[in-house]
């Protein structure tokens, strides 16, 4: 849908996935990479932990569906050629430090003069104003501004921040919509403008609903729940029960809605329980549509709770996730990355990709596109660029520039 | 002078529900599209109903609250997930007129966007094989938890199952005990980033060719397109990913330090040894700061719990504020570990307005009204206050769709508005 659309990605981690998310609707996204490669190449996991530029799993999972070109943007040969791509570039992307595009001489009021349709979309942890704007971004540093770690992990311990640190997959998608956005604009007024789009503020946002309501209203901070995120309001006080529970070879997902949309539910529920041998206890007596749970003392729910524990411990993630299709109980299997492979759903929807690593001699699977569209394709195409990759077709073949010129570029460490 | 914004005369219609849809529809309402929004008092939003209200406020509004339409609008998750201009339409879809409406309304818009089931629609005969014979170029843009193809399409999804089926509940843990999730609906908020860049995407297509298209977000698959380092580490080396708790193989000190107060925390990362001098520096160069066991990276990574209890030490006679604003002065990576009190007084998201203010119809004046997480340099997003049920039925009716006076006062009667 997006092939008419050229995005110059001068992004590093912060950003990557905005121009991938761009790619997988067809835009062609160039990454303009150091000489010797982007830096944050070096992520890990890499393939068979090979610690190797072109290698980095990550690389490839966020910079699938790029070209490449290699560009020393901090010498002036090199800003020259940037200029040049500039001109028939639709949106620049960047990740450096807010103020850092000004500084070299490649900040937007030089990129409009060049071009005044392009637009220059931002993302940063922070934002590109306000008294943190230049503060250090890293990841940990943002997730605990956003307010997730403070109630993520158990009472008794730390907060906890996830061991996939992934805030600024949040900062770079909302780029790449405000950048959709401007786009939408620039149809009517004909020419671009900048977006800033900060990570902390789209965790901030998307954590709303959970703690800063509570806040606002009845001045409550949510804090530190471990799997106990359900908080039953009982005839004589509150418990709290599971949104995760253990079965017998993992855990699953189930929130135990009582009210007027889940009547047929939690009947349906009883039956399942009966049928495998369970006794149902108080669950079996509970009328759904007149009774919540303040009909229930504190002892009673925790009663309920071990009638809930012993049924599901006498079962699997998967006979779960099969009888809570035949029942239809809001029940999920909690998977893994490896789960995900082998779950039914997503081979019946075509979900995952193999895709082609002539230089590793293999394919390697990627989930497939974030949406199934009427029109084109969405997903990854075509793996991540090697280093440099397509300096050739853009300079050479695009751009006209001489062998001689490459040449001396090359020895320069300018491309 | 604001000049034309980003989506002005985009006509949208919003039948969605609950956290994910209407997040993808307000993108298009704070930059200038008229947004229809078709509810039902009958079978309400989610959002609507119940939680947190302050006591005071029931009190206050004992009377509205009596009436069961009133009462919808106190649902105050509803205004976080509403803070645009929408015009309210109430429609009985149980009532074959309302259905005929619904019909007048995807023939006048560009855009149709939708959160419900797979045969939700179909059984009103309001599915896409319907609506692209009333309007070929409509886009119809469907999110649901697992996707409208496949064995679980009819099966409803909420954000506290959908998750689980991401892999998003097993990257948060201590090695010694289970995983825990990251948030009750964590995916409820990651899934409209994807679903609102698709429905863009088709609203520029359709722009350049006149063309529209069906669109089927699974929540689950937007999902897991955060995590594809996982998938790939898994399909290429069959690594599972170990929880380790706050510690990192690639920084230390990493992790929440314990500050001064109850239950204060400030986090801190530090990687490299540029960033490790910087924090010494900090710390006041005392002698731990020299131990050769924490000269390179890779001896503070080894001695991550050693090093942890010095710097607890040190963090705890200061507050979180006080030890992030030395850190950063520095050049270290340290954020105070935010609770929502925090957060409302944190003065970056000040600079950005996040907490707009304005005057909710029931609540008073209130501060969870956020706009965006990106800002653009020629176009505000217009935060307002959230549309009431059915508040706009009869301009909707009457002036956009030309149903006469006494076509619109039988309808009513005969309850194809409730």
């Amino acid at each position: 849908m997006l092939s008419s659309y050229r995005i110059l990605d001068l992004t590093n981690e912060k950003g990557f996935l905005c121009g991938k998310a761009l790619g997988d609707f067809g835009a062609d996204v160039i990454k303009v990479e150091k000489p010797g490669g982007e830096p944050d190449r070096n992520k890990a996991p890499f393939y068979h932990d090979i610690a190797d530029p072109e290698k980095s799993l990550y690389w490839f999972a966020f910079n699938a569906n790029k070209r490449s070109i290699t560009l020393d943007i901090e010498t002036a040969d090199g800003r020259e050629i940037l200029k040049k791509l500039v001109k028939t570039a639709d949106a620049v992307i960047e990740s450096f430090a807010p103020g850092y595009m000004d500084k070299i001489g490649l900040g937007y009021a030089v990129l409009s003069e060049i071009n005044p349709k392009i637009i220059l979309t931002s993302i940063s942890g922070f934002g590109q104003k306000g008294p943190y704007r230049d503060y250090n971004d890293r990841d940990l540093a943002v997730w605990a501004l956003s307010g997730y770690m403070y109630i993520t992990g158990e009472p008794d311990r730390p907060p906890l921040a996830p061991s996939y640190p992934h805030a600024h997959l949040i900062g770079a998608m909302n780029g790449a919509i405000g950048t959709m956005v401007a786009l939408a604009q620039r149809r009517l007024t004909g020419h671009g403008q900048t977006v800033d789009a900060s990570s902390h503020q789209g965790l901030c946002f998307a954590i709303s609903i959970e703690t800063k309501l509570p806040w606002a209203l009845q001045k409550i901070n949510v804090s530190r729940e471990g799997r106990e995120r359900m908080k039953i309001f009982c005839k004589d006080g509150v418990v709290k029960i599971p949104l995760l529970w253990q079965c017998k070879d993992g855990s699953i997902a189930f929130f135990f809605w009582v009210g007027p949309n889940f009547i047929k539910h939690n009947e349906s529920l009883v039956a399942w329980i009966k049928a495998s041998g369970v006794d149902p206890g108080l669950l079996g007596t509970w009328d759904w549509a007149k009774e919540g749970w303040n009909k229930y003392t504190m002892e009673e729910v925790k009663q309920i709770r071990a009638t809930l524990e012993t049924f599901f411990m006498k079962h699997t993630k998967m006979e779960l996730h099969d009888g809570a299709m035949e029942y239809r109980i809001q029940l999920t299997p909690v998977l893994a990355p490896k789960d995900l492979l082998e779950f039914p759903l997503f081979k019946e929807r075509n979900f995952w990709r193999e895709i082609e690593h002539p230089e590793l001699g293999t394919k390697i699977t990627y989930p497939g596109g974030f949406v199934k569209p009427g029109v084109g394709d969405c997903g990854v195409r075509f793996r991540a660029p090697l280093i440099g990759e397509h300096n050739e077709a853009i300079f050479k073949d695009e751009m006209k520039m001489s062998t001689e010129d490459m040449v001396n570029l090359k020895q320069r460490r300018i491309i | 002078m604001e000049e034309k914004r980003p989506f002005d005369g985009l006509k949208v219609l919003d039948f969605t529900w609950g956290g994910v849809g209407p997040f993808q529809a307000n993108f298009l309402a704070y930059y200038g599209a008229m947004v229809v929004r078709i509810e039902s008092a009958a079978r309400p939003d989610v959002t609507r109903q119940g939680g947190n209200v302050n006591p005071h406020v029931l009190a206050k509004f004992a009377e509205e609250l009596k009436d069961p339409k009133k009462r919808l609008e106190f649902g105050p998750a509803f205004a976080v997930t509403h803070p645009v201009k929408k015009y309210g339409m109430s429609l009985n879809l149980n009532n074959p007129k309302a259905v005929e409406v619904f019909k007048q309304l995807a023939k006048w818009a560009d855009v149709f966007v939708e959160s419900f089931t797979t045969g939700t629609l179909e059984r009103k005969g309001l599915g896409w094989e319907d609506l692209k014979k009333i309007n070929p170029r409509l886009i119809m843009h469907r999110t649901c938890g697992y996707g409208h193809t496949g064995s679980m399409a009819s099966q409803p999804g909420y954000g506290q199952t959908v998750t689980s089926l991401t892999g998003f509940y097993t990257i948060t843990g201590w090695p010694d005990r289970l995983p825990v999730p990251i948030s009750s609906f964590y995916t409820d908020h990651l899934s409209p980033l994807f679903g609102g860049l698709a429905l863009m995407a088709a609203i520029d297509y359709q722009q350049r060719t006149g063309k529209g298209q069906c669109i089927d977000q699974s929540q689950i698959e937007s999902g897991i397109n955060y995590l594809s380092p996982l998938v790939l580490d898994y399909s290429a080396n069959q690594r599972d990913l170990a929880l380790r708790g706050n510690s990192s193989p690639c920084a230390a000190p990493h992790g929440a330090y314990r500050c001064q107060g109850n239950d204060r925390w400030v986090a801190i990362t530090v990687q490299t040894d540029q960033e490790w001098e910087s924090f010494c520096k900090v710390v006041g160069n005392p002698p731990w700061t020299k131990d050769v066991k924490f000269g390179t990276l890779t001896g503070r990574i080894k001695n991550s719990e050693d090093l942890d209890k010095y710097v607890n030490k040190w963090t705890e006679k200061h507050t979180a504020e006080q030890v992030m604003t030395m850190m950063q002065k520095e050049g270290v990576a340290a954020g105070v570990v935010a609770t929502a009190q925090d957060s409302e007084a944190d003065p970056q998201l000040a600079a950005y307005d996040f907490f707009h203010e304005i005057e909710h119809p029931y609540l008073g004046k209130q501060k969870f009204f956020h706009p965006p997480a990106f800002t653009l340099s020629d176009a505000k997003a217009e935060v307002h206050q959230p549309v009431q049920l059915g508040e706009h039925t009869e301009y909707i009716c009457k002036d956009v769709l030309g149903i006469p006076a006494v076509e619109y006062d039988r309808m009513k009667k005969e309850g194809v508005f409730d």
